[in-house]
C-alpha cells in the first residue's frame, strides 16, 4: 500500500523534473487568471463573442509579425490593440450589426494570418503553434511578459475598480455622472488585447476566448457579488490551467486543450449541483 | 433659473428629434414631460445632462448643479452580480479602492432609510420589489446629493402600487427642496398630480399645470388624436382608449356600489 502510494507522487511529481514543464505550469496558471479576472468584465459587458474574435484577429498580427521578421510582442501588440479599439467601437456603435461587424474583421485577420504564414512563413509549425500553444516551450521571458501584463491589469482594475464597475452596470447613467465611458471602454479593449498577445503563445488563439468565458461563468453561478466574482473566476482559471497542465502530462494530451476540458468541466460540475436559481443566473448572460 | 434650454434641436445622424426647444426650471421646481413615444422626451434629459450635445441652440446649467439620473428601470440589467449597497457606491469613483469606507456605509443607510429602504443595502437587487427596485435608483441619485433629479419613466412597467410608492416619494422628496424632472407617459396616474407639465411632441405644445395642458386641444396636438378630458375630483383624467374608459367605468360602478352598502 505504501509503495504504490509513494509510486502515485513520485508519478504525480514526476514532470516537475523538467524545467521546461515548470516554466509552462507557471506561465499557464498566471495566464488563467490574468484571462479570469478580465473574463468577468467580458461575460457582464456581452462581450463573449469579441473576446472570441479579438484572439483570432490578434493571429493576424502575429503571423505578419513572423513574416516581417518584427519583434512578436510588437507587432501583434500593435495589430491586437488596433483590432480591440477598432472591435469595441463597431460594438458600441451598432453600425452594422454587431456580430456581422466582428465576423468580417476577425475572420479577415485571421485569414490573411494564415495566408502570409502560408505563402511566407514555416507555416505548419508556426500556425500550429499560435493556434493550440505551445506550453511547454514558453520561456522565462514569456513569463515575465504574462506577469507584467497581469499586474498593469490588477492595479488599473483595483485603482479604478468603481468605474469600470459603474461603466459596466451602467454605461448610460455612469456619462451622465461624469465617468468616461468610451475611454474605460478602450482601456478594456487595449487590456484584453494585451492578455491575448501574452498568453496565446501559452495556449493557443482557438482556446484563449474560452478561458476568457468557462472561468467567468462558472464564477457568476457561485456567487452574485461582482466583487467576490473578481476573486473567484481568476482563482478558477488558474486552478485550471494548474491542473489541466499536470493531467495533459500524464495524459499525453495537448495542454491547452486539457486546460479548456479541465474548466469546461468544472462549469458542468458546478451547472449540475447549484440550484435551478443560480443556473438561471448563468442563463441570463447575454453574448457579444 | 436652474436649468435653461433655448431653441434647442437635438438630432441623432440627419434626424432631429428635437426642434427648437425652448424650457426654462427654476430651483425647486417639479416638472412632468409628457407625449408619445419618439417625442423627445428622454433626448431632452439627455441634453440637459450633456450627454447628447445640442445640434442647435443651448442648454445652460447654473454652474456647480449636481444632477441626478434616474434611468428606466427596463433599462437595468437586474441579474448584473451586485448589491443594492454596491449600486450606491459605485457612483463615488474618485475613491481608489474597492472597498466601501465605513463612512460610506452609514451615509447610504441613510439615504436607503430616508426612501424606506432600510435593511436592503446587503441584497441583490433583484431580491427586491418593483417599488423598491424603483427607489434604489432614486437613491443611487439622492447618494450625489443633486440639486436637481432627473427621471426617465419612473412608472413605466411599474403595478398601481409602485406607482403610488414612487408618487409619494418624489412628492415628499420635493418637499424638502429637490428640484425635479421626470418623464412620463402616464397621464393620470402621475402628470396630472405634478403641478407642471410640458407637453412634447418635438417641440414644446404646451407648458403649464396640468388644468392648462391636459386639455383636447394640447393632447390631440401632442398625440396626434383626438383624446377626451373627464374632471374627477378637480382633476383631469385623459381617457385615451377603451381600457381606460373601462377604468373610469369600473371606478364609478365601485363608487356606487360602496354607496349602496352604506347604513341609510
Amino acid at each position: 500500500m505504501m509503495s504504490a502510494i509513494t509510486w502515485f507522487a513520485v508519478d504525480l511529481l514526476a514532470p516537475y523534473e523538467f524545467g521546461f514543464f515548470g516554466r509552462g505550469l507557471v506561465a499557464a496558471t498566471f495566464a488563467g487568471a490574468l484571462c479570469g479576472v478580465l473574463g468577468v468584465y467580458v461575460v457582464l459587458r456581452g462581450m463573449s463573442y469579441i473576446g472570441h474574435g479579438l484572439s483570432h484577429a490578434v493571429f493576424g498580427g502575429a503571423a505578419a509579425s513572423a513574416v516581417m521578421s518584427v519583434n512578436f510582442f510588437v507587432g501583434a501588440g500593435i495589430w491586437g490593440v488596433i483590432s480591440g479599439v477598432l472591435i469595441g467601437r463597431i460594438a458600441r456603435r451598432r453600425i452594422l450589426g454587431a456580430d456581422a461587424a466582428i465576423g468580417i474583421v476577425t475572420t479577415a485577420s485571421f485569414a490573411a494570418g494564415i495566408a502570409l504564414l502560408n505563402r511566407y512563413g514555416q507555416a505548419r509549425k508556426s500556425i500550429e503553434a499560435v493556434l493550440f500553444g505551445s506550453v511547454l516551450g514558453v520561456s522565462w521571458g514569456d513569463v515575465a511578459a504574462i506577469v507584467v501584463v497581469g499586474a498593469i491589469v490588477a492595479v488599473t482594475l483595483i485603482v479604478s475598480y468603481r468605474a469600470f464597475l459603474f461603466a459596466t452596470f451602467d454605461p448610460q447613467v455612469a456619462t451622465v455622472s461624469g465617468v468616461r465611458v468610451s475611454l474605460i471602454e478602450v482601456t478594456l479593449m487595449v487590456m484584453l488585447s494585451g492578455t491575448i498577445l501574452v498568453t496565446m503563445r501559452v495556449i493557443g488563439t482557438l482556446l484563449i476566448s474560452a478561458l476568457l468565458v468557462i472561468p467567468a461563468a462558472t464564477a457568476r453561478m457561485m456567487t452574485n457579488s461582482f466583487a467576490k466574482m473578481l476573486l473567484i473566476a481568476p482563482a478558477l482559471g488558474a486552478a485550471s490551467c494548474f491542473v489541466g497542465m499536470n493531467a495533459s502530462y500524464h495524459l499525453d494530451t495537448s495542454a491547452g486543450a486539457t486546460i479548456i476540458l479541465v474548466a469546461a468541466s468544472t462549469f458542468t460540475a458546478v451547472y449540475l449541483f447549484a440550484g435551478r436559481r443560480a443556473r438561471t443566473r448563468v442563463a441570463s448572460l447575454h453574448h457579444v | 433659473m436652474l436649468i435653461r434650454c433655448d431653441a434647442l434641436s437635438v438630432a441623432y445622424d440627419t434626424s432631429y428629434v428635437l426642434e427648437n426647444v425652448t424650457v426654462h426650471i427654476r430651483r425647486g421646481e417639479f416638472v412632468g414631460i409628457v407625449g408619445p413615444s419618439g417625442s423627445g422626451k428622454t433626448s431632452l434629459l439627455k441634453a440637459i445632462t450633456g450627454a447628447v450635445p445640442a445640434a442647435r441652440g443651448s442648454v445652460e446649467v447654473v454652474r456647480g448643479t449636481r444632477i441626478g439620473y434616474v434611468p428606466q428601470v427596463e433599462s437595468v440589467d437586474w441579474n448584473f452580480p451586485i448589491t443594492v449597497g454596491e449600486v450606491l457606491a459605485m457612483t463615488r469613483t474618485k475613491r481608489r479602492w474597492p472597498s466601501i469606507t465605513r463612512a460610506e456605509r452609514e451615509e447610504a443607510s441613510h439615504v436607503l432609510e430616508s426612501l424606506g429602504l432600510a435593511g436592503v443595502q446587503g441584497r441583490h437587487i433583484r431580491e427586491l420589489s418593483g417599488g423598491q427596485q424603483q427607489r434604489v435608483f432614486v437613491a443611487r441619485a439622492m447618494f450625489g446629493k443633486p440639486d436637481v433629479l432627473l427621471l426617465d419613466e419612473p412608472t413605466s412597467g411599474v403595478d398601481v402600487r409602485t406607482r403610488h410608492e414612487v408618487l409619494h416619494l418624489l412628492h415628499d422628496l420635493h418637499d424638502k427642496g429637490t428640484t425635479i424632472v421626470l418623464t412620463t407617459h402616464d397621464l393620470n396616474g402621475l402628470a396630472s398630480h405634478l403641478p407642471r407639465l410640458v407637453c412634447l411632441n418635438r417641440e414644446v405644445i404646451a407648458d403649464g399645470p396640468p388644468r392648462e395642458t391636459l386639455i383636447p386641444e394640447v393632447l390631440e396636438r401632442t398625440y396626434g388624436a383626438p383624446l377626451h378630458v373627464l374632471e374627477h375630483g378637480g382633476m383631469p383624467i385623459v381617457l385615451d382608449h377603451d381600457y381606460e374608459v373601462s377604468e373610469v367605468m369600473r371606478d364609478a360602478a365601485r363608487d356606487l356600489r360602496n354607496e349602496r352598502k352604506q347604513p341609510r
